[in-house]
């Protein structure tokens, strides 16, 4: 047994498409760290790089993705120095998936037991039956009534929520130490995000998992995650845990997001999106990718990537403000007028 | 835990999804009525290739080789149904007996195609890439050239016989199979539950028999039928010009290269093993017409 201390440590991760027009850079130096039995949320908007990281975690990039460098260490060992066979024997058994759509997630040939049964018979030589078996436990698991007539059920014969939670039967089987969830919940009903969301919560506690929750709803991200990585234009942006960020979040960009939530607690005429879009990987700014789209933006952060900073919290922002070379306002206010007014 | 479970009735009457789509299919084949006829003409051939020989071995009074000569170029009559050959052999007889050589060939040389086709496309589809590049050109070089001509090619090479031209109309399908099944795979391949298989430690051998194969599986159905019908199209082509069967066997285009030379005195003996390719040719496209349209509905406008 070796010793680690965090069950996964992403250390500048650097994934790139290599396209006949050159290559598009779309996870940029990504670092984070996940302690056993933790939640990690994912933020970002579409395009910001956050699927990719998933991905490359398996190692499941089609082509012309290709990881440029960067380690996955998991328990310790550095992912990305497994051969494809013993990555196989990683997936399914150690780090789990589950996909957005849970509509086209599922092989609509076979039956849901099969489909479960699946990675029992590869990762643990179960036999049919022992597998089938397992495969009714599992569909208890996840709360899918009358499990016995279900397992022998066609996936066109469920409705989303259901297929989601068969989804999360399948990626759960084989017990595994990590799960990566990527926008589970986007495709489905409210009232059927919260009960997914908890159903995930629930067996995360019971199996003592990890969980990886990738998603652009920071409402999941509050309710669910212990930590979250803010994600821009491929890069982390800030790093911290959940507490912190929704109190005082520190990089422009969280803040831009937070303010483009609607609010039950203040009176709101509007919602304050961000202006602008993220840039494409193809055209990125010299300096701070947030920059053009920064309302705080000088000419420091126009002209210069920043680094990391990390705070008296041991959380991470990727922006000028907060380091001694700051050259705009001391004062400057990311919040705009209204948190003044609240505060 | 049970708080949390989906509150939903199970249906008490429990269906075979698998047999009711089978079920769908052939409602929908049913209304096809062009399809039908097709489809029951294919049973009756296999019927009689399977039967026939037996039954006329029985009840009837010649053999497919039985030679008469003082009795031949007779035409149709009580006696002789389809007439006597220019060696007074009977012609239905040998017709009966060339049906089981005329399935054979068809199903044989698309089952050769099929089975090299299909793996290359799906291979093809499935890794893309240099792979995909390589064994596409080389489709297109053997569809370059015009079925019949490749065919003639490859016995010319083999030399005469009827095994070669099983062998040599298998080669000709195989681009057809390869294409079709390559396109089917490349789209099923971007669906997410391949994703999902991959993400639970599926290999590739896996994915692509367990997963891609059975959703690809009616493009190559429909192919497959039409294709008989160009298998036994070519194979009889290949007889007429004396390069497939050899005489005496009962082959169709055989005899009908035979009988071409009394087409003035004699109709009837390059008559019955044209009309009999034509049927055959016929009744395999209209259903694989009919099957195509009743999997995929969309299909038709």
């Amino acid at each position: 047994m070796s010793t680690y201390k965090n069950i996964l440590e992403v250390r500048n991760l650097q994934t790139s498409f290599f396209t006949d027009d050159g290559e598009v850079k779309a996870v940029d130096g990504v670092s984070f760290e996940l302690p056993k039995g933790k939640t990690l949320g994912v933020v970002g908007e579409s395009g910001s790089g956050k699927s990719i990281t998933a991905l490359s975690l398996l190692q499941l990039l089609s082509k012309p993705g290709k990881i440029k460098g960067g380690e996955i260490l998991f328990k310790g060992k550095n992912l990305l120095d497994y051969t494809e066979k013993q990555m196989r024997e990683i997936r399914g058994n150690d780090i789990s998936m589950i996909f957005q759509e849970p509509m086209t997630s599922l092989n609509p040939v076979y039956t849901v037991g099969y489909q479960i049964s699946e990675s029992l018979m590869i990762h643990q030589n179960l036999n049919k039956r022992e597998a089938k078996l397992k495969s009714i436990e599992m569909l208890k698991l996840v709360g899918i009534p009358s499990p016995e007539k279900r397992v022998d059920q066609y996936p066109f014969e469920l409705s989303g929520g259901m297929r989601q939670r068969v989804m999360i039967a399948m990626a759960l089987a084989c017990n595994p130490d990590m799960l990566i969830a990527d926008e589970p919940t986007t495709a489905l009903d409210v009232t059927i995000q919260a009960q997914i969301l908890d159903l995930i919560r629930e067996l995360q506690a019971k199996l003592d998992m990890s969980v990886i929750m990738i998603t652009h709803d920071l409402g999941v991200v509050a309710e669910t995650c212990d930590y979250v990585a803010v994600m821009y234009a491929g890069q982390v942006v800030e790093f911290s845990d959940v507490r912190s960020l929704f109190k005082k979040p520190k990089h422009p960009y969280t803040v831009g997001l937070l303010k483009s939530l609607p609010r039950h607690d203040i009176e709101q005429e509007k919602l304050q999106p961000i202006k602008g879009t993220v840039p494409s990987p193809k055209e990125m700014p010299v300096g701070c990718r947030f920059s053009p789209r920064c309302p705080a933006a000088t000419d420091l952060c126009r002209g210069r990537m920043p680094g990391l900073i990390t705070d008296e919290q041991k959380n991470e922002i990727r922006c000028w403000i907060y380091s001694e070379e700051w050259d705009g306002d001391p004062e400057v206010n990311i919040y705009g007028e209204e948190r003044i007014a609240e505060g | 835990m049970s708080e949390n479970t989906v509150n939903e009735p199970v249906t008490a009457k429990r269906v075979n999804p698998r047999l009711e789509n089978y079920k769908m299919i052939w409602k929908r084949l049913k209304k096809n009525k062009a399809a039908l006829i097709g489809g029951y003409l294919i049973i009756f051939f296999i019927l009689v290739a399977v039967f026939g020989p037996y039954l006329l071995s029985q009840f009837g009074q010649y053999g497919p080789y039985q030679q008469n000569l003082l009795n031949k170029l007779q035409g149709p009559s009580a006696e002789h149904w389809f007439g006597t050959d220019n060696f007074g052999r009977d012609i239905f007889t040998r017709i009966i007996h060339g049906m089981e050589l005329t399935l054979w060939i068809g199903f044989l040389s698309v089952l050769i195609g099929m089975i090299i086709g299909v793996p290359l496309g799906i291979i093809s589809g499935y890794y893309g890439g240099r792979i995909d590049n390589i064994i596409m050109r080389v489709m297109d070089v053997l569809l370059a050239f015009p079925g019949i001509l490749l065919a003639l090619a490859i016995v010319s090479v083999l030399g005469g016989s009827l095994q070669n031209v099983i062998i040599a109309v298998g080669i000709f399908s195989i681009p057809a199979f390869a294409r079709i099944v390559r396109g089917s795979t490349l789209s099923v391949r971007k669906l997410e539950y391949i994703d999902a298989v991959r993400a639970l430690g599926a290999s590739d051998f896996r994915i692509i028999f367990k997963h891609i194969l059975p959703n690809v599986m009616s493009p190559i159905i429909v192919q497959a039928t039409l294709r008989i019908a160009t298998a036994v199209l070519t194979a009889s082509g290949l007889s007429f010009l004396g390069l497939g069967a050899q005489p005496p066997m009962p082959e169709w285009g055989a005899m009908l290269s035979a009988g071409r030379t009394y087409m003035y005195e004699a109709w009837h003996v390059a008559f019955f093993p044209g009309a009999m390719i034509v049927l055959v040719v016929l009744a395999f496209n209209i259903f694989g017409d009919g099957i195509r349209d009743a999997l995929d509905p969309k299909m038709k406008q």
